[in-house]
């Protein structure tokens, strides 16, 4: 037995230092788009390239539902999804970027409701990655952090934490990384909170009460800047509240409302929050309030979550009217009628924005053309037995696209 | 767990340098597990033990699923995962008799058969598949749904009086909604009556008292009369005066008690409504609301949940509150607040209740409130 011991000994150890060696943030790769709306959070990646006229490159089968986007960290696509008659299992699942094949399937089961709106469902948050544990969080509150090869590093089921945490509609919000705090919005009509969470360990470092209101916004980080330091930024409709990531202290805020479905996003100093169509507030120095630059109510991103590109500011409406309008000063450029309806985000690199419609039509627009121009449309087949529709935002890494349904995710190349 | 199952199931042989002492100990720090990730530094090192310990950790694994909670229940479900995974990947042998075998022992904890259940879909789809169709009367609903399934479609592949005993048979089984209104929809066209609300054992009869105010969404936190007087009067102080209860019987098919009805529609209100459930012995219950209002549930006196959310959806089965019942009568109160909104979507006031066991069959009460009372008497509590 002693050499039992002393085994199990050097396992422990070298699980305790593997898992110390999680707790080091590490670098992600150019090509990796791992959160919601891409490495910048703002929906462009800028060594992507969108193709114009894109087409099939391979697919995969999904055995559950999700809207969530998938992620890329390395070689690997992560997306997850929610399968059973009440959605009560939850799925993560890893394909190899460039040919599909399934590398693993990880399935848990949902600790809280997964009651969710017919066209919404259980796995509706888009996973993230700091480049060496992928985070995955469903409408039930179970957060659950694996290694890249599939392996379980922690859990935590939130609604067994906080019992009146879910919406009868469900919940969407997107968890971020920033540093070593996985920021973590499960707010609602009820017991309502935004979390820091330790990414190595998954216990909170910080928990802060919130407006009791159904909000499915997304955390985007906040750069450290003139003293202030690394933030992210919580959105509801009582407007923003910036916190420092590490301790969840007050940087600033600003109010009185904002959107509780569409996400600010950051860039060049500056916020754009979806608040009375859009406003941009300068990001302050440390111990200051922002300044408003300017307010756009003719660029309104609806329930969509606006694109950043280049200087150029895109939101489409659910309808499927894309708007251009400079970052600068919120002037409208243009308008430019797609195919629609839309329930994702746009996404871009270089000078080309990527739109999925509900319909799966696959639209890419040259945001360069003097009034935008549809460059190319791939139309990719749904599953007309579960009418089925495409909610996700698709993500970019390299030269390929992806898109996900109920049923199937799609890599498109040119 | 029988320990002579688990025994053999257990092959310490295929655990890689643990003993089996080493892998229940590593097992019994992912049970540890609590509160706000309290222990998960822990359990994510005996993780990867009980993950890499192979197919003779199954055994282990399923021995404390259902014993100490969801959460702890989901690092197990998810260390057996994996140690299929791997071993299919590998092509270790797994003990799919003995999943089996596992399954099949309703004695098992629920949580723990589901779990065996799961694994040998994972290891081998067409045996999970094959032992489903036999679990017609499962008590864990989530394996009998699939005989279930195969009951309807095979029913509907009959004709005449043959189709009419196989739903009837079907009936006798379904419990989930979706696949009860299948069947009902088929006996009903058939000429047969459904007692959709005695089948679910929703409680369609009820006393309701109100308006209380609810103005600025207050009336969840305020107190009034009927959740704070345990002797429960006849008259309360309302919203705009005296109040006094109701007796209100539903005919929804789905036992859905509507305060627009007896109240008159209103908004800045809150209703209570009151039932007796006489049970036939101590025993777990689950009470299953399904609301789109803020709500509250007392049974006896004691809060078993509450809610503070607004038109955000409402379905059978939306909440499960487990409880225990005691023999003879007990009493259960709902609240159901309505708010100031005014679209047409927020016009509801209303909740559905039934009383059932945890696999979903109804548990009907042997006697009623309104039993022996004349229709304007004071209920008898």
């Amino acid at each position: 037995m002693r050499s039992l011991s002393m085994c199990r000994s050097f396992f422990r150890f070298t699980a305790g230092v593997s898992l110390a060696c999680l707790a080091t943030a590490a670098p992600l790769r150019a090509a990796d788009w791992p959160a919601f709306r891409g490495p910048s959070h703002s929906g462009h990646a800028a060594d992507a390239v969108i193709p114009k006229e894109p087409k099939m490159s391979w697919s995969a089968k999904l055995p559950g539902r999700g809207l969530s986007s998938p992620i890329i960290v390395g070689d690997k696509v992560f997306v997850t999804a929610a399968d059973g008659a009440g959605q009560e299992k939850l799925q993560v699942l890893c394909f190899q970027k460039r040919d599909g094949a399934p590398l693993w399937t990880r399935q848990l089961t949902a600790t809280g409701r997964t009651m969710t709106h017919v066209k919404t469902c259980v796995a509706a948050s888009t996973p993230c990655s700091d480049g060496r544990l992928v985070f995955a969080l469903w409408s039930s509150n179970d957060l659950a952090a694996f290694d890249l090869d599939g392996n379980l590093v922690w859990l935590r089921g939130l609604t067994a934490d906080y019992a009146n945490v879910s919406n009868s509609l469900g919940m969407a919000s997107s968890p971020v990384v920033v540093g070593k705090t996985l920021v973590v919005v499960i707010e609602n009509d009820s017991e309502s909170y935004s979390l820091g969470i330790d990414t190595a360990t998954g216990r909170n470092v910080w928990k802060l009460e919130r407006p009791r209101s159904a909000n499915w916004t997304s955390p985007v980080p906040l750069p450290a800047r003139d003293g202030a330091p690394e933030g992210v930024l919580l959105q509801s409709a009582k407007g923003v509240l910036a916190v420092e990531a590490a301790t969840g202290k007050k940087l600033w805020e600003f109010g009185p409302s904002a959107s509780s479905m569409s996400s600010s996003l950051v860039e060049g100093g500056v916020v754009y929050v979806p608040a009375a169509g859009i406003t941009a507030l300068a990001l302050p120095a440390a111990g200051k309030e922002p300044a408003t630059v300017w307010n756009a109510r003719q660029v309104n991103p609806s329930t969509i979550s606006p694109l950043l590109l280049k200087s150029r500011l895109f939101s489409v409406n659910n309808a499927g009217i894309l708007t251009m309008a400079e970052a600068a000063t919120g002037d409208v450029k243009w308008k430019l009628r797609l195919t629609g309806p839309f329930s994702g985000s746009p996404v871009g690199a270089g000078d080309r924005v990527a739109l999925v419609s509900e319909k799966a039509l696959v639209q890419i627009v040259d945001a360069n053309a003097p009034e935008g121009a549809v460059l190319g449309q791939l139309q990719l087949p749904l599953n007309a037995q579960t009418k089925e529709l495409t909610l996700c935002t698709p993500a970019l890494s390299g030269g390929q696209l992806f898109v996900r349904t109920d049923s199937t995710l799609w890599c498109l190349t040119e | 767990m029988k320990a002579t199952l688990l025994l053999s199931f257990l092959l310490l042989g295929t655990l890689p340098g643990l003993s089996g002492a080493d892998v229940q100990e590593d097992i019994r720090r992912l049970t540890q597990v609590g509160p706000e990730g309290a222990g998960n530094e822990a359990a994510s090192e005996a993780w990867k033990n009980v993950a890499g310990a192979g197919p003779g950790a199954l055994a282990l694994v399923l021995g404390q699923t259902g014993k100490t909670g969801a959460v702890a229940d989901n690092w197990l479900r998810l260390a057996g995962n994996v140690i299929v995974d791997r071993a299919l990947k590998s092509g270790g042998k797994l003990p799919l008799a003995e999943l089996e075998t596992f399954v099949r022992e309703t004695a098992n904890l629920d949580a723990a058969r589901l779990l065996a259940f799961d694994l040998l879909a994972q290891a081998d789809p067409a045996k999970a598949k094959a032992l489903e169709l036999t679990l017609t009367d499962d008590p864990v609903q989530a394996l009998r749904r699939g005989a279930v399934a195969h009951l309807i479609s095979a029913a509907a592949a009959l004709e005449g009086e043959a189709a009419k005993k196989a739903y009837q048979d079907a009936l006798r089984v379904v419990r989930d909604e979706d696949q009860t209104k299948a069947v009902a929809e088929a006996l009903r066209k058939m000429g047969e009556t459904v007692d959709l609300p005695k089948h679910f054992g929703f409680i369609t009869r009820w006393d309701i008292i109100g308006p209380f105010d609810n103005t600025e969404r207050k009336g969840f936190d305020a107190q009034f009369g009927p959740e704070k007087d345990r002797a429960m009067a006849s008259k309360y102080e309302g919203k705009t005066g005296k109040v006094s209860w109701k007796q209100y019987e539903s005919t929804d098919e789905y036992g859905k008690i509507d305060f627009n009805k007896p109240l008159t529609p209103l908004k800045d209100a809150t209703a209570y409504a009151m039932a007796s459930f006489e049970s036939h012995e101590e025993r777990e219950v689950e009470l299953r609301l399904g609301c789109k209002n803020a709500w509250k549930v007392w049974v006896n006196g004691v809060l078993l949940f509450g809610r503070d959310e607004y038109h955000r959806g409402q379905r059978m089965d939306q909440y499960k509150l487990k409880c225990r019942m005691r023999q003879g009568a007990n009493t259960i109160l709902v609240k159901c607040c309505q708010n100031e909104q005014t679209e047409s979507w927020t016009a509801e006031w209303e909740f559905q209740l039934r009383v059932c066991d945890s696999t979903g069959t109804a548990l009907l009460s042997s006697s009623s409130l309104f039993d022996g009372l004349k229709p304007d008497s004071k209920p008898n509590r």
